[in-house]
């Protein structure tokens, strides 16, 4: 019994690693329904008049692409069907590649046009006082955007003078930037918002989904499979689901493994006596 | 002895997953699997870093460690260049220093954030340290000042109205309601909970139990999402690896 208490980890990762990689071989489909706080953001942005400004805020880096990265395309593609005018930027030096990658990736499909449809601003520090900055003027907080272009010269930007004129705004977070956004944006200049984050910062994030500061939630690769499902462009995310869904299970079962285990051994006892 | 003996073992384990490594990606070369091209060559790079940080599942290892530091490495030059093309090139060497020496209208006032910055790098100097603590007092100054209204307002007022929202709407469903009540209980129960000047004896210690039944669930929940995020990055990285590199799925 003690040997079952105490098995390699190695072990462990193995087995997850196996499901894994089964789950991704194995065809077998599950139905990924979207929860009300992601169908709230699709419905915002459906809502939205064709022109209309959409600013996202790629707040993340490679470390987690997995998770924001699908976020992101599904967005993309939603609101490039829609006709909105997207704006990019990134509060993350190391989020612009994937940023410009994603917006140029997606905006190709469409035949969306650099500069008329579409711009990316780019990095810019500051976190507070940047949002700040753009509540009382996008311009002089971006001079140029990522390319070098002069912003005041941007066709895309026509009409948008500050974050008041923003139609929706969506932060797509793996730190404390929903936040930054809720202080010194949202609450300050009075916009729409919606946001997605990695799961680690989900449950953190619904405080603010029931204070009705933001209007809508996507959280982790579950979030992006149902903004996905939604957006009808079906892609990594919602692949990633069935593995998800594999490894979810195996994790259940070791848990209650290691409490079976647990308590036929005889540890509750002893650690219960060694307590008293 | 056996030190020694797992040691060697270890050396052969890393020399043949290298090897097995090289030879997949030069057979995938010469099958046409991969191009040889920067997308190729990249793919196969991406690849072997990915394997190289999750050889630490296994043990501790050089690999890893080259990986682990090369990505610090990038991670920060990345930064350097992207701060320098985006922020410190257009907001301070184009609107000021350029024109300063081409005898154009430069932006004077840049002045004066150019040197609050240089001044906190002077922390490293013995003889000018004190000039930093200028910039030091203005970044604590603007920040308190601009951070506490907004932090009261948006985490603490904001964050009551929930739990002041009437039970009953008109024409609301019941689920709501029964919310509005579950986040009430959890609000006072945890508070009680955290509530140390009272023993939590009789009614308040009922209560501090459901506080601890609330703090329970809710560890619950971000331990949860914490295996889903993490389940995500491996499935990512997966995925990369069987569809991009070794081209087993779509």
């Amino acid at each position: 019994m003690q040997r079952l208490l105490n098995i390699d980890r190695r072990i462990i990762f193995a087995a997850v690693g196996l499901a894994v990689i089964a789950s991704l071989i194995i065809k077998f489909s599950l139905p990924v329904p979207a929860s009300p706080p992601v169908q709230r953001i699709y419905d915002k942005i459906e809502s939205l008049p064709v022109g209309a400004h959409l600013l996202i805020s790629f707040d993340y880096d490679p470390s987690s692409k997995e998770e924001l990265q699908p976020m992101a395309l599904a967005l993309l593609h939603h609101s490039f069907r829609k006709g909105l005018k997207v704006i990019g930027m990134t509060h993350n030096p190391s989020g612009t590649g994937l940023a410009e990658q994603a917006m140029n990736s997606v905006a190709s499909l469409y035949q969306k046009k650099y500069k008329e449809d579409y711009v990316f601003l780019g990095y810019k520090p500051g976190g507070a006082s940047l949002i700040m900055n753009m509540g009382e003027d996008i311009h002089t907080a971006f001079l140029k955007d990522f390319y070098g272009n002069d912003t005041t010269m941007l066709p895309a930007l026509e009409g948008v003078e500050s974050l008041k004129d923003i139609d929706y705004l969506i932060d797509l977070a793996a730190g404390v930037t929903i936040e930054t956004w809720i202080a010194f944006g949202k609450e300050k200049y009075q916009f729409e918002m919606g946001a997605g984050c990695t799961a680690v910062i989900g449950p953190d994030m619904y405080p603010y989904l029931d204070s009705r500061q933001i209007n809508g939630l996507m959280a982790g690769l579950k979030g992006a499979a149902e903004y996905e499902t939604l957006a009808e462009c079906k892609a990594q995310a919602f692949k990633g689901m069935l593995p998800q869904s594999v490894t979810h299970c195996l994790v259940v079962l070791f848990v209650l493994f290691g409490n079976v285990v647990f308590f036929i051994s005889g540890g509750f006892r002893s650690k219960r006596r060694q307590s008293r | 002895m056996i030190n020694m003996k797992n040691k060697s073992i270890d050396f052969w384990i890393l020399t043949g997953t290298l090897s097995l490594f090289a030879l997949v990606n030069l057979l995938f070369f010469l099958l046409g699997r991969l191009s040889f091209s920067w997308e190729g060559i990249g793919t196969m790079i991406a690849a072997g870093l990915t394997l190289a940080i999750y050889s630490f599942l296994y043990k501790d290892n050089p690999t890893f460690k080259v990986v682990e530091n090369l990505y610090v490495g990038v991670a920060l030059g990345y930064t350097v260049i992207i701060t320098w093309f985006n922020a410190l090139k257009p907001d301070l060497y184009d609107p000021l220093l350029v024109p300063l020496f081409t005898g154009k209208h430069a932006q004077y006032l840049l002045l004066v954030p150019m040197f609050l910055g240089i001044f906190m790098l002077l922390r490293f100097t013995r003889r000018l340290v004190w000039l930093s603590r200028l910039t030091f007092a203005f970044v604590i100054g603007l920040g308190a000042g601009v951070t506490i209204p907004n932090y009261i307002h948006t985490f603490i007022l904001k964050q009551l109205e929930p739990s002041m929202r009437p039970v009953f709407y008109g024409g609301e469903t019941l689920l709501p309601s029964i919310n509005t009540l579950l986040i009430l209980l959890g609000v006072i129960s945890v508070l009680i909970y955290f509530f140390f000047s009272v023993e939590h004896k009789g009614p308040v210690g009922w209560l501090s139990r459901i506080g601890i039944w609330f703090l329970m669930i809710s560890f619950g929940a971000s331990f949860g999402y914490t295996v889903m995020g993490r389940m995500s990055l491996l499935i990512g990285r997966v995925i990369f690896l069987m569809r991009d590199w070794l081209g087993v799925i779509q």
